[in-house]
């Protein structure tokens, strides 16, 4: 009998607790954010959503949106597209309106086919994708789809961000790439621009170099010192791209490095001081940036996150995504999907740091501002405790990197 | 020239960093008969205890103590894993590593964290030596260099010319003889095995600034040390000094070389255009497969020369 009382007891809990669930689910709006927080890449996922997290809490004192608060719901992927589409899965079946990932432009491409044929086969319940990182150019032109939303520049436009910042003497880079998809695709972009935006550089030397294979990178110094440039111009991450700048340093190369990835977990770190004014990296944001802009605002908002967390907070460009859902939903006075969508297109927003965005409606691809900082010493606020930080050098504004695109949008 | 230079040393750079790594390996396997594949997670290791020392005493004292600590790790492995699966053959052995690498990797992982490490070189070697041709060679490479030719004397004479190399010769050829002479046989070859340990972990000291140190170190040098172990002759020693070389200068040398399969076909009159067959792979340079040439190298001589280069075994 006792047994009996304590498992009607223990169901009624749950029961209890189900409830619970399901009222909360209507005060909150949902947002499933899924990427790598096991395995090698956890570092990535896990420091977006600790970054995240501090701005939906700030989003959230400010009002929320329609009287509700944004939710984060974290979904390992593993890097893996077909854990993505089980977490997308999830999401509909909790009826949240939004999805978000960040990294791999693989499961960005099975997300939105996944989302697409969901959306399609079940009208009352459809589910918006908001894509925070993954770059391949494909995704907003060949594959474009109307409901996702890129809220980062696609690699051809971090190609001819990278090209713009080139000063006016330097006219002699090397290129070296990865080789394998990304990495072939930044080496035809910045061609592409340096061809079409600075006829006087000249390429003197191309290469790509085998992912992740490469333990010592002097012999490229030496061949890159032998063709005399001036700049290294790569799309290079990880060890390739720490080994290859140590390399160049350490023989003393007199050359600058241009790279996409300098600035993020373990870049500085690997560099370290001796990189100093030679490192250059193209980034949506750093957190210098509102001091040197005298943003007072902007940097309480960023100096929050130091303070609280004891890394970096390099995606503090995540508030524009969610001030955009904000005024999105707002605007659409509902959480469905479809009205959301046809809100956030065309929608333009200026962002915290002051620059005028635009959420592109011909490809759902964000239009903002741009940065080029360089590495070097006496910055405010530095990286990953190095003593070094990055210096805005050049700023590209939205109008600048508007590329056409070739997106068909079927809408609904 | 210049870049003939300059490329001769970077290949010898490498090459000696190689070598320390395989020697190593290359000890315990001509010993004791076991395929260590933990060798590189030690390696790893060893460059972060001694980022770890030398956040407390220096760099210094960490080229002594990290080498000592994974010795001591490498003991207790042998003592504790190895011997026990030992009679159970070599199959049990090599997975017996072949976890423990795993093991190490995650519990780096879980120590130290995903991210790189910031490792540095002393500052008393931080500076250029000389410059050949305007291209500055770090003081810290001829420090590597100096201590990778002062292990290869070491070892050599140690195995060679002294009494203990004499009773480990004894025991490993001749267990039950030596035993019975009132050797401690099972020590020897926990000896043996730190020691290798040890040198894995001297590398990785050395080695760990010089790169970066990262969790992901011990799985992108793995491959290449075996590579090297192999081609030089399982268990011969000068044939992993000179295999180690050659790697470094091959995969230097392949760097430089602006050369494809088209270019050497043009040389006989043949011209290499889109329409021909297998275009795409004719015309692939040689930079672009650099870093594969030494497992092209480890197939051909397993091939043609099972033993090795200097092996004295078929195995």
């Amino acid at each position: 009998m006792r047994v009996r009382n304590g498992i009607s007891i223990l169901f009624g809990l749950v029961l209890a607790i189900a409830g619970m669930g399901a009222a909360s689910a209507q005060q909150t709006i949902k947002v499933a954010y899924t990427d790598p927080l096991s395995g090698p890449f956890a570092q990535v996922g896990d420091a977006n959503l600790k970054q995240m997290q501090y701005i939906i809490d700030f989003i959230n004192a400010k009002g929320g949106a329609l009287g509700k608060k944004f939710e984060l719901v974290p979904f390992d992927n593993k890097s893996q597209p077909s854990d993505a589409l089980i977490a997308l899965k999830s999401a509909t079946d909790q009826n949240m309106p939004f999805i978000m990932q960040c990294s791999g432009s693989n499961i960005a491409a099975a997300l939105i086919d996944g989302v697409n044929k969901h959306n399609d086969r079940n009208p009352d319940n459809r589910i918006i994708y908001l894509n925070c990182g993954a770059v391949a150019p494909e995704l907003t032109n060949e594959q474009c789809s109307f409901w996702h939303f890129r809220f980062d520049l696609h690699a051809a436009m971090k190609a001819e961000v990278m090209v713009r910042a080139l000063p006016k003497d330097t006219t002699k880079v090397y290129l070296i790439n990865q080789d394998y998809l990304f990495g072939q695709s930044v080496q035809r972009e910045l061609k592409t621009y340096l061809a079409k935006l600075r006829p006087d550089v000249q390429i003197v030397g191309d290469e790509l170099i085998p992912l992740g294979k490469i333990k010592d990178f002097s012999p490229y110094i030496t061949k890159i010192k032998a063709s005399g440039a001036q700049a290294l111009m790569t799309g290079n991450w990880g060890p390739d791209m720490n080994l290859l700048i140590k390399a160049g340093i350490d023989a003393g190369a007199d050359l600058r490095y241009y790279t996409f990835y300098a600035h993020l977990a373990g870049g500085p770190t690997a560099i370290g001081a001796a990189g100093e004014n030679r490192v250059l990296s193209v980034m949506p944001f750093s957190e210098n940036v509102s001091v040197e802009t005298g943003n007072k605002e902007a940097e309480a908002f960023t100096k929050g996150f130091r303070d609280k967390h004891k890394f970096d907070f390099t995606s503090a460009g995540f508030r524009t995504i969610f001030e955009y859902l904000q005024a999105a939903v707002n605007k659409a006075g509902s959480l469905d999907a479809t009205k959301i969508a046809y809100a956030l297109e065309g929608m333009s927003i200026r962002d915290f740091l002051g620059f005028e965005t635009t959420m592109r409606k011909a490809d759902h691809q964000l239009i903002g501002e741009y940065f080029v900082g360089t590495f070097k010493k006496g910055v405010k606020y530095d990286a990953e405790g190095t003593g070094l930080g990055w210096a805005t050098e050049t700023t590209i504004l939205a109008k600048d990197i508007d590329q056409p695109n070739s997106c068909k949008m079927k809408r609904p | 020239m210049e870049v003939l230079v300059v490329s001769l040393l970077n290949g010898l750079v490498y090459g000696m960093l190689l070598f320390m790594l395989a020697s190593g390996l290359t000890l315990i396997f001509s010993m004791m008969g076991v395929l260590n594949f933990a060798h590189a997670s030690v390696y790893m290791l060893g460059a972060y205890f001694a980022y770890t020392i030398s956040l407390y005493v220096g760099f210094w004292p960490a080229l002594i103590l990290a080498p000592l600590l994974c010795g001591l790790i490498g003991a207790a492995i042998e003592m504790w894993g190895l011997r026990r699966v030992h009679r159970h053959g070599h199959v049990a052995e090599l997975l017996l590593t072949f976890g423990l690498a795993l093991i190490i990797e995650k519990v780096v992982q879980m120590t130290w964290g995903l991210l790189p490490v910031p490792y540095r070189i002393p500052e008393l070697l931080d500076f250029p030596l000389f410059r050949v041709y305007g291209t500055q060679f770090p003081a810290y490479r001829a420090f590597m260099l100096l201590i990778s030719a002062l292990m290869f004397g070491a070892i050599w004479l140690g195995l060679r010319r002294t009494r203990v190399g004499l009773v480990i010769q004894a025991a490993l050829t001749h267990p039950e003889m030596a035993s019975a002479l009132g050797h401690n046989v099972p020590r020897i070859f926990t000896l043996v095995f730190a020691a290798g340990t040890a040198l894995a972990g001297l590398a990785g000291v050395i080695g760990g600034n010089y790169q970066v140190t990262e969790p992901a170190m011990a799985f992108t040098m793995g491959p290449i040390v075996f590579v090297v172990v192999v081609f030089g002759g399982l268990g011969s020693l000068a044939g992993c000094f000179i295999a180690s070389i050659l790697m470094g200068l091959v995969q230097t040398f392949a760097v430089v070389f602006d050369v494809s399969l088209a270019d050497l076909l043009a040389k006989f009159g043949i011209a290499v255009t889109s329409s021909t067959p297998f275009a795409e792979v004719l015309n692939v340079t040689l930079p672009r497969v650099g870093a594969l040439l030494p497992f092209l190298l480890m197939v051909l001589i397993l091939v043609f020369r099972p033993r090795g280069l200097m092996g004295t075994r078929d195995t």
